[in-house]
């Protein structure tokens, strides 16, 4: 090993700051052949084709049927605003190799914050111990698979100056506070980060990604009469720079001092079962919590699933089709590959009201004996992969908007989110509104805010008896909780009605 | 890195810190080694081991104010990451209220041993930990037809951290932990509950390794074919282990930054009531072996025992050194450490007996609390509670109400206090609780 170690750790602080060294290979990233890419990646991780094969061998060398190595450089950056001042910066590095080794459905892992060959052999070694017999593996052919890239960059985040992102935190403090006399505090956070991935398994396939992500959101806290209300509008993509314009920054900041203000005159609903329409959008928390992850194949393969025996079977109207899709440019959810190097694709799990396919991992596509959906994704090189959803939506259906909402004599209309939660196995799902309106007689009437929804899965999949033709995936900032590990999704729906769900209000 | 080592790191960085522009610098450097073992139906599901290393540095240069992580800790990284860490720095705005705290408020050493590190973990064996797996999933396995699935799971981890500030702080702890879960999972007519106990030590040989397969599969059992209750207002007993759910609003309406940001229901309650007289609240950094116990807090504060709540009047936020400055009012510290509230005389079955109709709350599920306004809704399972007895599981209802309100319905507290974790709360029992169901 006489490769020279890059500079590469230097751009950290220096994306924070306002000067930057560019990597060598990032700019070979930008149209050079493939092979260069491959290599520079190799480079960048001070690895070549000998100590791979070497570590693999480490890794496999108690006889197991698989082993992958998953090296990841991150780089995370905040810039955040309070009191009307970009006044605080935060920066994190991560970087570090995961290696994996699986014998039947069983996984060893072991990480490596160094990836002198020692360090990497020490952890591949004890990633081994999950098989317990012995085999010497010869070095396979070293495979490239080349992505296709659903996050294409104009400006990276690395070639972006601190200075050059200030005035967006700065633009969307002074809009809101201009907008509504009100206003009383203004936080605002813009958040970057840029992974660099390279992977190879004991099958010769080496890819590597580039991803990058963004993240800005404002908050704004009103006053009125003593009475305080506050609301949060975020936007995310995969995206550099170009991400930043003053258009979104004018339309974020509309929105979260339109819904602010209306929060004043917001009530609670009555509680109990009424019938629930959706609005378009991030409504497609439904889908993720509902259903998506009782679609993960893992809960299915352990048998855990209220949706373990459903493969194949009717779960809802014949005008329910539903995506999870990893190839919506720019979108927060997409991925080029998964993080154990397949390719992404947009699976779909449900089909004319059939529930056609589970979301995979490698264990799981084995133990099914099918192809691999690209669902395998990992927080960082710290964690298993594991199934888990990218952009999940409903497409569009027969109804439209207006014809649903004058469907309902009594029932609530809700429109915005800040979290849900599933239990796998009994199909209990929830989803906290921030903001609806009450539907009486057929309109949106009373403003509603903050309260609970719950309902079950598999019910609420064959309660869904209207669907629009106004689908919208929404661009904001979600991240899934899953066996402790963070993933960025997206989500989207049209408009649609369930029958019943439970709704958390007062008793009058 | 020895402890020595670390120290040797954090001061290198640190007069970097300063020769590079910096007046002020905190460094905190940290390193955690873990294992986790997974065990399914008496096989191993997965074996993870972990070793993680940070160095983070605070920065303090021309009144702006940044922070910076890494893993990557060789001392030629950490250089080049400190000058380009203080150089991003420089184009910040100002902030006039960001410094370290003042020194007076550190700790100075010559604390208490607290008892929060076990060398003993360190040294257990492979095969001692998938036995402790094992046993502990056998108490359930195959113990009834309707099991899906028994899975346990062993981790332990060991950490330890250095901090320094260039204005005199010097602080070291160290941690252990280990942790023994059983979950199990069965069929029934309408879905495949689950779920779940656990327990955790700081010192191996603390750990209860006994009834832990048992409780899962006896509370899993119960549980069987829910269904909700109409909806409307009930007396209400949420059990210890999930009882937090309800009280962490609190704490984040307590907080410094909170406050500041006008996103706490708890503004200029300091010295009021804000909670029905039964509630006390002490946060007490000096257990011997607390989940939450400590001689420093994160900014290097000296641990001090106080008062939070006391029979329902709001004695204390958690002030940290920047919002305490910003808002005029002494840093106390902007954590909790170990929170105790002061239990009842009763057992959890002896408030049930007591109950004519009402819920036990034994699991919450998703639902949120707005900060601002202290309105709350979330949803839950347990068990309608009918003429002083445990009735039939309920689950898909939600609990709905308003944070400074709800507090003054505390109608009891158990004497089942939760031990092995930092809150330590006892079992609650609520009157006239708004619950959603049919």
């Amino acid at each position: 090993m006489s490769i020279k170690r890059r500079e590469f750790i230097k751009i950290s602080g220096l994306t924070a700051a306002g000067t930057i060294i560019i990597p060598q290979f990032l700019q070979s990233c930008t149209g050079k052949p493939l092979s260069d890419n491959a290599g520079s990646y190799m480079n960048h991780f001070e690895v070549n084709q000998e100590l791979l094969h070497k570590v693999i061998s480490a890794a496999m060398e108690k006889g197991a049927d698989y082993a992958d190595l998953f090296f990841e450089h991150t780089l995370d950056n905040y810039s955040a605003l309070e009191d009307g001042k970009v006044n605080s910066a935060y920066s994190n590095i991560a970087y570090g190799v995961g290696i994996r080794v699986i014998k039947g459905e069983q996984t060893g892992y072991a990480y490596s914050e160094n990836v002198s060959p020692d360090a990497m052999l020490k952890a591949a070694r004890t990633a081994a111990n999950i098989a317990d017999g012995s085999s010497s593996v010869s070095p396979v052919r070293v495979n490239e698979y080349l992505a296709p890239n659903f996050y294409p960059v104009k400006q990276s985040w690395e070639n972006t100056v601190i200075k050059d992102k200030i005035p967006y935190i700065q633009r969307m403090n002074d809009n809101i506070f201009a907008a509504d006399k009100r206003v009383t505090k203004v936080n605002a956070v813009l958040g970057d980060s840029t992974s660099y991935i390279l992977f190879f398994n004991s099958e010769g396939r080496l890819v590597w990604d580039y991803r990058p992500m963004v993240m800005m959101y404002g908050m704004c806290i009103m006053e009125q009469n003593g009475q305080i209300e506050n609301f949060f509008v975020g936007r995310s993509n995969r995206m550099g720079s170009e991400f930043l314009t003053n258009d979104l920054v004018d339309e974020m900041s509309a929105e979260v001092v339109k819904k602010t203000a209306m929060l004043f005159t917001a009530g609670k609903p009555k509680a109990g079962e009424m019938e629930v329409v959706m609005a378009p959008g991030e409504s497609g928390i439904l889908l993720h919590e509902a259903i998506g992850h009782a679609f993960e194949a893992d809960f299915n393969r352990k048998n855990l699933s209220i949706f373990s025996d459903k493969m194949g079977k009717k779960v809802a109207e014949d005008f329910v089709r539903i995506a999870d899709d990893g190839t919506l440019p720019g979108r927060r959810g997409s991925i080029n590959i998964d993080d154990e190097g397949n390719p992404t694709q947009k699976t779909i799990i449900v089909d004319k009201g059939i529930l056609t396919s589970y979301m995979h991992d490698r264990i799981s596509s084995k133990y099914y004996k099918v192809e691999p959906t690209g669902n395998g994704r990992r927080q960082d090189f710290r964690n298993i992969p594991i199934p888990r959803m990218r952009s999940t939506y409903m497409e569009n259906g027969p109804h439209k908007r207006d014809e649903i909402i004058a469907s309902v004599k009594n029932g609530v209309y809700v429109e915005n989110f800040s979290n849900g939660e599933v239990n796998i196995g009994q199909g209990d799902f929830t989803f906290f509104v921030k903001f609806g309106y009450l539907i009486e007689d057929g309109k949106l009437t009373k403003p509603i805010k903050d309260f609970n929804i719950i309902g079950n899965g598999p019910q609420a999949l064959s309660d869904i008896v209207m669907v629009a033709d106004d689908m919208l995936i929404d661009g904001g900032v979600w991240t899934c909780g899953k066996n402790g590990q963070g993933a960025p999704n997206s989500m989207g729906i049209p408009t649609v009605k369930i029958r019943k769900l439970t709704v958390g209000g007062v008793n009058v | 890195m020895n402890t020595k080592e670390k120290y040797d790191l954090a001061d290198l960085a640190i007069e970097r810190a300063l020769k590079s522009g910096a007046q002020q610098a905190s460094v905190n450097i940290y390193e955690n080694r873990s294992n986790n073992i997974e065990i399914r139906d008496q096989k191993i599901d997965n074996l993870k081991e972990s070793n993680r290393n940070s160095l983070s540095i605070d920065l303090y240069v021309d009144k702006k104010y940044s922070s910076h992580s890494t893993n990557r800790l060789k001392k030629e990284d950490i250089l080049k990451f400190v000058d380009d860490a203080v150089a991003a720095t420089k184009y910040l705005a100002e902030d006039e209220f960001r410094s370290l705290p003042d020194p007076e408020l550190y700790y100075r050493g010559g604390g208490p041993d607290l008892k929060t590190f076990d060398p003993a973990v360190d040294g257990i064996d492979a095969k001692t930990k998938i036995d402790l797996a094992n046993k502990a999933l056998n108490e359930a396995y195959k113990k009834d037809d309707r099991i899906i699935s028994v899975s346990s799971y062993y981790s332990d981890n060991i950490s330890n951290q250095v901090m320094a500030t260039s204005n005199g702080f010097r602080g070291d702890s160290q941690n252990t932990g280990v942790y023994l879960t059983v979950s199990v999972s069965v069929k029934s007519n309408t879905g495949r509950p689950s779920d779940y106990w656990d327990e955790n030590a700081i010192f191996l040989d603390k750990l209860k390794t006994d009834g832990i397969g048992q409780k899962a599969l006896d509370r899993v059992l119960k549980k069987i074919d829910p269904r909700k209750i109409e909806s409307g207002k009930y007396q209400v007993i949420v059990e210890n282990r999930v009882a937090g759910r309800l009280a962490y609003p609190l704490y984040d309406a307590l907080s410094g930054s909170s406050i500041y940001q006008k996103q706490s229901f708890l503004i200029g309650k300091a010295g009021k009531p804000i909670a029905s007289p039964l509630f006390s609240v002490y946060d007490d950094p000096f257990i011997v072996s607390g989940q939450g116990s400590r001689l420093f807090d994160g900014e290097g504060f000296a641990a001090i025992r106080r008062p939070i709540i006391e029979k329902g009047i709001l004695r204390e936020y958690f002030i940290d050194n920047y919002y305490g400055k910003k808002l005029g009012m002494k840093p106390t510290s902007g954590s909790s450490s170990n929170s105790v509230i002061t239990p009842g005389t009763r057992t959890l079955e002896e408030m049930i007996r007591s109950v004519k109709k009402g819920v036990l709350i034994t699991g919450f599920i998703g639902g949120n609390n707005n900060g601002s306004t202290g309105d709350f809704s979330y949803g839950i399972e347990g068990f309608l509670i009918e003429d002083g007895n445990l009735g039939h599981p309920v689950n898909e209802m939600n609990i709905t109400g308003n944070m400074t309100k709800f507090w003054f319905s505390l109608a009891e507290l158990g004497s089942d206090v939760q031990e092995n974790s930092s809150l330590k709360i006892p079992s609650l029992m609520f009157e006239n609780v708004d619950l959603s169901g049919i």
